[in-house]
C-alpha cells in the first residue's frame, strides 16, 4: 500500500480506501458510485453488445446528449442527429436514464449532473471525458476514462487503479476584483506547466479556495486536467452543502443529515503527506489570456508574448514573439463550455456587454437548459441579444466543434473554453482562452482588451 | 486483444511536445464505429492539406505507412480522453510510442488496447528524435518479455507495470478477469450501500 494510505491521510486517500473492493499486485479495484455517459460512449455500448453483457447498475448510470447537441437548428446535420439518436437508443436498450433533446435536465454532462444533485462529496465519479475532473469541486474523486474502461464500469461498476500520487495546491490570499477562477487556473498552469501535475490527484486548499463559490470551484477543478492531473478536489464545506441541498436527486430528510455528517470528515488529516506541493498567492493573479496552442502558452492581459515563444505555435497562431497581448484582433467570440457556461459566467459577461454592442460575432451556448432558463428569467439572455450575440441552445458547441459550430480556418476566436489546441474549434482555427468577462470585452472591442478597464468606465459614467 | 511478445518494423520521429489527442484524431471524425477503421484519420490535419494531399513537411509522410515505433516528445497524448486516438495510431500501423512522458488517460487507454507506451529519459529521446529526423524508417524491434527496444544498432531497456506486462503478453482483457471476482464485488456492495443508503440517487418527483 502506498504511504499516503496510512494515517494521517490525504482526503483522496480517505475516499480511495472507502471504495477499495480488493487489491491485486499493487493495483486496487475501486467501486464507482456514479457513471456518466454522453454520445461518445457508443464504443463502450458496442463492446457490451458484442460480448452480450448487461449493465451491473443502470440506476447509478446517467446519460446526456451534449457533444453533438446543435446550438442552432440551422447547423444540425445528419451526424449530429445520428449520434444523439444512437445514445437515446443505447440508453433505452440498457435501461439508463438519459437526458435527451427537449429534456429540461439536459446540458453539458459536467454542468447538468451536478445540477441534478447527482455528484456528491465523497463519491467516485467517472465518465468517458477528461473534464470529469470538474466534479471534484464537490469533494468527489472524479476522473476521466477511456472507452475500454467505460465498458468495464458498465459491466462491473468497478475500475482497476494503481494508487495515485496526490499533489496539494495551496492558494492563499484572495482573488482581486475582475479576476476569476479561470484566471486562477490559467495562472497555475502558467506556473507549473501542462505537465506540472501529470498523473496526480490534486487537492486544493487555502483561504482563496475556501472563498470560491461552487461554480468557481467547478471551473478550477475542470481546468485541473490541463495541468496533466487526473482529478481536482476541493474539500466540501458549507458552500458545498448549501448548493446541493434540495437538488432533485440529492439525498433528502434523514439521508441528508447522515450524508452531511459523513461529508464533514472529507478533509485531509493534519500532517498528511503529499507527493508534491505547490503554493501561490491569489492576490497576484491577473486576467490571463493564452497566445499559443497549449494552455501553458499563456500570459497576463497586460503582458506580452515571451521573446523565446515556440515558433511552431506562433506560426499556427499568426502571432509574433514579444507582441503585447492587449490589442490582438479577434474575428469572433464564444461563451460557453463546461468550464464557463454556468449562470455566474453568463452574468459576468453580461455585465460587460450591457449597453454596448458587438464588434465581432459572439456565440453564446449556455451550459445547460436550466442555465438557459434562468438566464431568460433574469433578463441576461436579453442583454446578450441586445448586444447582437447569437443566443444558442445548450451543449458543448464551439468548445470542440462536433455539433456543427466551427471557427473557420485562420480565424481568431476569443473563447471561454478550456483547450486552445490546434484545430480544436475547427481545422486551422486559432483559439485564445480567457474568462467570460474577457471574452465579452474582446467581443465588444474586436481585440483582446482588459475587461477591468471596461467595467471601470461604467462606474465612472 | 492479441498477445504481444515482440514487434519489429520501421521507426520514425514526430519531434513535437504536447501532441494532443485532437491532433492524433480530430474530433469531427469521432462518430465512426471502431470496425470502420481509423487509420486514414490518424494525424489527419497534420498529415494532409485541405485537398487531402499528403503534406511534404510532415515527418511521418516520409514513410509509405505509419511507423511501427513512433518517437515523440514530452506529454504525448494529452487532452481529450478519446480512446479513438489509440485506435487511430494502431490502425495507422503504430504498435509502440516512445516519449519522455505520456498523458495519464492516454497511457491507460493504450494499455487496454495493446499499444505499448515506452517512457525513456528525455536526453535519450532527444538523441533518437535527431537520429530519426536524419534516417526516418530506421529498423526497430521491441522485445516485451526482455523489456528492451532496439533502434538501428542501439538498445534501450524500459520499465513496464508487471500487471500490464502480464496482460499484454497473454492478450488478456481486464473485464473477463474482473468478472471472476463478481462475488467480492457483491459482498462489497452489501456492506457499502448498507452503511450509506443515501449513495443511491433519489428518484426525483
Ligand atoms: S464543453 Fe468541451 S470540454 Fe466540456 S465536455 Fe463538452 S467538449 Fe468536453
Amino acid at each position: 500500500m502506498s504511504p499516503h494510505h496510512t494515517a494521517p491521510r490525504t482526503a483522496i486517500a480517505k475516499i480511495w480506501d472507502r471504495h477499495r473492493v480488493l487489491t491485486q499486485d499493487g493495483t486496487d479495484l475501486l467501486y464507482i458510485d456514479r457513471h456518466y455517459l454522453h454520445e461518445g460512449s457508443h464504443h463502450a455500448f458496442a463492446r457490451l453488445r458484442e460480448t452480450g453483457r448487461e449493465l451491473r447498475h443502470p440506476e447509478l448510470t446517467f446519460g446526456v446528449a451534449d457533444h453533438y447537441a446543435p446550438s442552432s437548428p440551422l447547423r444540425a446535420t445528419e451526424t449530429t442527429a445520428t449520434m444523439i439518436d444512437r445514445l437515446k437508443r443505447n440508453a433505452s436498450d440498457f435501461g439508463i436514464d438519459s437526458f435527451g433533446i427537449g429534456d429540461p435536465r439536459r446540458g453539458i454532462v459536467h454542468v447538468a449532473m451536478p445540477e441534478q444533485g447527482l455528484t456528491l462529496p465523497g463519491v467516485t465519479v467517472v465518465c468517458g471525458d477528461s473534464h470529469t475532473a470538474t466534479h471534484g469541486a464537490f469533494g468527489a474523486f472524479a476522473f476521466g476514462i477511456g472507452a475500454s474502461e467505460v465498458a468495464h464500469v458498465m459491466a462491473t461498476q468497478t475500475l482497476w487503479q494503481k494508487p495515485v500520487p496526490v499533489m496539494r495546491i495551496r492558494v492563499t490570499g484572495r482573488l482581486p476584483a475582475g479576476t476569476t477562477a479561470k484566471d486562477l487556473a490559467l495562472a497555475i498552469i502558467w506556473k507549473i506547466g501542462t505537465g506540472g501535475a501529470t498523473g496526480h490527484a490534486v487537492e486544493y486548499d487555502g483561504a482563496a479556495i475556501a472563498a470560491l463559490s461552487m461554480e468557481e470551484r467547478m471551473t478550477l477543478c475542470n481546468m485541473t486536467i490541463e495541468m496533466g492531473a487526473r482529478s481536482g478536489f476541493v474539500p466540501p464545506d458549507e458552500t458545498t452543502f448549501d448548493w446541493l441541498k434540495g437538488r432533485p436527486m440529492a439525498p433528502a430528510g434523514d439521508d441528508w443529515e447522515a450524508a452531511v455528517a459523513e461529508w464533514r470528515g472529507l478533509t485531509a488529516d493534519p500532517g498528511a503527506v503529499y507527493d508534491r506541493e505547490v503554493e501561490l498567492d491569489a492576490a497576484e493573479v491577473a486576467p490571463m489570456v493564452t497566445w499559443g496552442t497549449s494552455p501553458e502558452q499563456v500570459a497576463p492581459v497586460d503582458g506580452a508574448i515571451p521573446a523565446d515563444a515556440n515558433g511552431d505555435s506562433l506560426g499556427y497562431m499568426g502571432l509574433e514573439a514579444g507582441a503585447p497581448i492587449t490589442g490582438i484582433t479577434v474575428d469572433r467570440a464564444f461563451i460557453g463550455s463546461c468550464t464557463n457556461g454556468r449562470l455566474s459566467d453568463l452574468k459576468a459577461a453580461a455585465a460587460v456587454l450591457a449597453g454596448r454592442s458587438l464588434a465581432v460575432p459572439l456565440l453564446v451556448s449556455p451550459g445547460s437548459d436550466d442555465v438557459a432558463r434562468q438566464a431568460e428569467e433574469l433578463g441576461i439572455a436579453d442583454i446578450f441579444r441586445a448586444a447582437g450575440a447569437e443566443w444558442g441552445a445548450s451543449g458543448c458547441s464551439l468548445c470542440v466543434g462536433m455539433n456543427g459550430d466551427l471557427v473557420a480556418s485562420g480565424e481568431r476566436c476569443a473563447s471561454t473554453s478550456n483547450r486552445n489546441f490546434r484545430g480544436r474549434q475547427g481545422p486551422g482555427a486559432r483559439t485564445h482562452l480567457m474568462s467570460p468577462q474577457m471574452v465579452a470585452a474582446a467581443a465588444v472591442t474586436g481585440r483582446i482588451s482588459d475587461a477591468r478597464a471596461l467595467l471601470a468606465e461604467e462606474t465612472k459614467a | 486483444m492479441k498477445p504481444i511478445k515482440t514487434l519489429s518494423g520501421p521507426a520514425a520521429a514526430l519531434p513535437r511536445a504536447n501532441v494532443d489527442t485532437d491532433q492524433i484524431i480530430p474530433a469531427r471524425f469521432m462518430s465512426r464505429s471502431r470496425t470502420d477503421g481509423y487509420g486514414d484519420q490518424c494525424f489527419h490535419d497534420m498529415r494532409f492539406d485541405q485537398d487531402g494531399a499528403a503534406k511534404a513537411d510532415f515527418p511521418l509522410n516520409a514513410l509509405p505507412e505509419g511507423p511501427t515505433v513512433l518517437v515523440a516528445d514530452d506529454n504525448f497524448g494529452c487532452g481529450s480522453s478519446r480512446e479513438a486516438a489509440v485506435y487511430a495510431l494502431l490502425d495507422y500501423g503504430v504498435s509502440a510510442v516512445i516519449a519522455p512522458s505520456f498523458a495519464d488517460i492516454f497511457r491507460s487507454n493504450s494499455g487496454k488496447n495493446g499499444l505499448l507506451t515506452i517512457a525513456l529519459p528525455p536526453a535519450t529521446v532527444q538523441a533518437l528524435l535527431a537520429k530519426l529526423a536524419e534516417a526516418p524508417g530506421t529498423p526497430a524491434q521491441v522485445d516485451l518479455p526482455a523489456q528492451r527496444v532496439t533502434i538501428g544498432n542501439e538498445v534501450f531497456a524500459f520499465e513496464i507495470d508487471p500487471r500490464l506486462k502480464h496482460r499484454l503478453e497473454n492478450g488478456l482483457d481486464d473485464l473477463s478477469a474482473t468478472l471472476q471476482d463478481a462475488d467480492r464485488i457483491a459482498a462489497f456492495e452489501a456492506s457499502y450501500f448498507g452503511a450509506r443508503p443515501w449513495i443511491r440517487p433519489r428518484k426525483a418527483g
